[in-house]
């Protein structure tokens, strides 16, 4: 019953004030709104990074050449010969933390069919690629061991490739192509991947025997890159220590010689750009804190100012007989009605934000529970405290004093 | 005889500003006797306020007791208090204090807000009466800007009564009053008072102190009068004695 009666006399004061509910809810709704909006929009970015890694083979372990150090001029990697067919075999037969591994050579050059040609980049590996890169086939199918001993020419191609060079649609396999001027069986399509968080066409391949592009094509011996799958994510930096020793050993270097090659897991690669991501967030949280705080000065200016104000109406209740604690309670539930609604529209607005980000500007965003909870309760904290904490000082007035208050 | 409802003894107020000491009440003495209806004159800024303020218990004496109805008010409690205020004093401020943007009805409603005992429906049946009472029935869903300065007297005066008390004090409830409508309340009070509601009533005019059966005056903080009324007016005589309006 008293509570029932103070819940009205609460509900009354917020009607009548509606200016300063509306001023105060707004403060409340748009801090609330911001912090959850900027968090999402970072969380998001973050996840996309992340994502993009591992879908690139987050158990990956690069090993490319690196110093070498030819009449004392160092050269540009793609030219360096320091890793060679026998370092990729001997890292295969040593190595017992990792599942798969190819050697890579690559070049660029013409793809033809007919009359439609398109630049594109050949890579030469042997068929464990696929399962490093997490590549499925669309159509068709890997080429074997096998293929790969005789230097057969085959190829399988990206979407991308497909698009420019088969523009009739039909299916592309059992065609014949030219890579440059060599001719070449298609005998797969690789599943689309789009592109990566770094904008690049992931569709854009040729993948070939690694024999056939270093014999036929770029006419090489050395190999550009060994890659290849630890056993899994955490035992990646380990696999890492494992080809690092093989390799030297393979390379006769002595301790106090650098090493000339590089090991790198995506572990790494993760950590560099979840570091930029991280960053970003961060600079996120750091302007989501700020607008949280000018909102929470904005509610308490409000609310105390308010409360101040009604320090004659305090000061009149207590004469009729309202206890302390009545109006406490009163002014209590006055703050909680405000911020809750406030902070409820606030979350509200915040995720309708988060959705038109994602749906109108295309940023991936992803809300994170934390910003919820921590906006809204630092609102609500702010508001409740400082329409409670003045009215408390005017309930311990005596009432004709709250009363003569100006 | 009839019990003392208001004891007061050496009564003083002083109110401190700065290096400035203003005695608004210099040890003052007086009781009241249940069912009295007690008129406190003096000119402007003689301490009548100050002293209405203390008795309704909304202000605490510098020094000096005050008892009500037995009970030394410096041993009681705000909660108390309040309690007091709520359910035996019907206070009606110099300056109305009416809740700005409230209907008169809701304003009149008030003190009953903050007395459990009372329903809803109760509330509102008597806060209507109360203001019939006044003679404002047809004003009741109008906020204090809506009304005359002496309509809002009235609502004032209607809140005083709600709560049924068992004293009223009025600090010039009449003030903004013309003489046929002044000569209505204190008709009304002296009904109220022939129930045995103890009534103090501070005035500016002599007539309305006719009405009263003992008359205090103060000077500078001081009782410098305190009699008894021999003759006593009837309000709703002289009510009818006035000159019909011609309108
Ligand atoms: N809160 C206060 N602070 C300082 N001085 C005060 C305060 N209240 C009253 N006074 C002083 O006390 C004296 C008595 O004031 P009070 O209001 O009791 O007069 P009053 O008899 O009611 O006058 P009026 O007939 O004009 O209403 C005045 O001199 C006034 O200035
Ligand atoms: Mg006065």
């Amino acid at each position: 019953m008293r509570l029932l009666n103070l819940f009205k006399i609460a509900f009354n004061a917020i009607i009548l004030n509606k200016a300063r509910t509306l001023l105060t809810m707004l403060g409340i709704i748009i801090g609330v709104a911001a912090v959850i909006a900027m968090l999402a929009i970072g969380e998001g970015s973050k996840e996309s990074i992340r994502s993009t890694i591992s879908s690139m083979g987050s158990n990956m372990i690069t090993i490319s050449p690196g110093a070498d150090m030819r009449g004392g001029v160092r050269q540009e990697r793609s030219v360096m010969e320091s890793l060679t067919l026998d370092d990729y075999k001997a890292i295969e037969q040593q190595a017992d933390l990792l599942t798969y591994i190819t050697p890579v050579v690559n070049g660029n050059g013409q793809v033809i069919n007919g009359s439609n040609n398109w630049p594109s980049s050949i890579y030469g590996v042997n068929p464990d690629y696929l399962n490093i890169k997490v590549i499925e086939l669309q159509s068709g199918s890997m080429f074997t061991d096998a293929e790969v001993q005789t230097a057969s020419k085959v190829v399988l191609i990206g979407q991308t490739v497909v698009d420019n060079i088969f523009p009739d649609g039909g299916d592309p396999v059992g065609k014949m192509i030219r890579f440059n001027s060599i001719p070449f069986k298609v005998i797969g399509v690789l599943e689309e991947k789009g592109e990566n968080t770094f904008g690049q066409d992931q569709d854009d391949v040729v993948i070939a025997p690694y024999t056939t592009v270093q014999k036929r094509i770029l006419a090489i011996d050395h190999l550009n890159q060994v890659i290849a799958s630890a056993v899994s994510e955490e035992d990646a930096p380990d696999a890492v220590t494992q080809v690092t020793e093989i390799l030297r050993s393979q390379h006769k270097l002595t301790d106090n010689e650098d090493d000339d090659f590089h090991v790198r897991s995506m572990e790494e690669l993760i950590s560099t750009f979840s570091a930029t991501s991280e960053m970003l967030t961060i600079l996120l949280v750091a302007v989501a804190g700020i607008s949280l705080l000018i909102g929470g000065i904005g509610i308490m200016n409000i609310m105390y100012v308010s409360v101040k104000e009604r320090t004659k109406e305090i000061g009149l209740r207590m004469a009729v007989g309202g206890k302390g604690s009545d109006i406490l309670m009163q002014f209590l539930i006055e703050a909680i009605l405000i911020s809750i609604t406030g902070g409820l529209l606030g979350v509200i607005l915040g995720l309708g934000s988060t959705v038109f980000i994602e749906k109108f500007l295309h940023w991936p965003t992803e809300v994170a529970l934390y910003s919820i909870i921590i906006s809204f309760a630092v609102c609500a904290v702010t508001g409740i405290f400082f329409g409670w904490y003045p009215a408390r000082k005017a309930a311990a007035l005596d009432p004709i004093t709250a009363l003569r208050y100006e | 005889m009839s019990k003392e409802i208001i004891k007061i003894e050496d009564l003083k107020r002083e109110f401190t500003m700065g290096n400035e000491t203003v005695h608004a009440l210099k040890g003052i003495s007086l009781s009241i006797k249940e069912g009295e209806f007690v008129t406190i004159m003096g000119s402007s800024g003689s301490g009548k306020s100050t002293l209405l303020n203390i008795l309704g218990c909304l202000d605490q004496p510098t020094s000096g007791t005050y008892d009500i109805d037995g009970l030394a008010v410096r041993n009681l409690s705000k909660n108390e208090l309040a309690t007091i205020r709520n359910e035996k004093i019907g206070f009606i401020f110099q300056s109305y204090n009416l809740l700005a943007r409230t209907s008169a009805l809701e304003n009149v409603e008030l003190p009953l807000l903050y007395n459990s005992k009372v329903s809803t429906e109760e509330r509102k049946d008597r806060a209507i009466k109360a203001l019939k009472m006044v003679g404002l029935g047809d004003r009741m869903d109008h906020t204090p800007s809506q009304l005359s300065g002496g309509q809002q007297q009235r609502v004032a005066i209607a809140r005083s009564l709600v709560n049924k008390p068992v004293m009223i004090l009025a600090d010039e409830a009449t003030g903004n009053l013309d003489t046929r409508t002044s000569y209505e309340i204190m008709s009304l009070f002296q009904e109220l008072n022939e129930k045995g509601i103890t009534i103090v009533f501070v005035t500016h005019e002599p007539d309305i102190a006719t009405f009263s059966s003992r008359t205090i005056v103060l000077k500078d903080g001081n009782i410098i009068k305190d009699y008894l009324n021999k003759e006593i007016q009837s309000a709703a005589t002289e009510l009818a004695l006035l000159p019909v309006e011609d309108h």
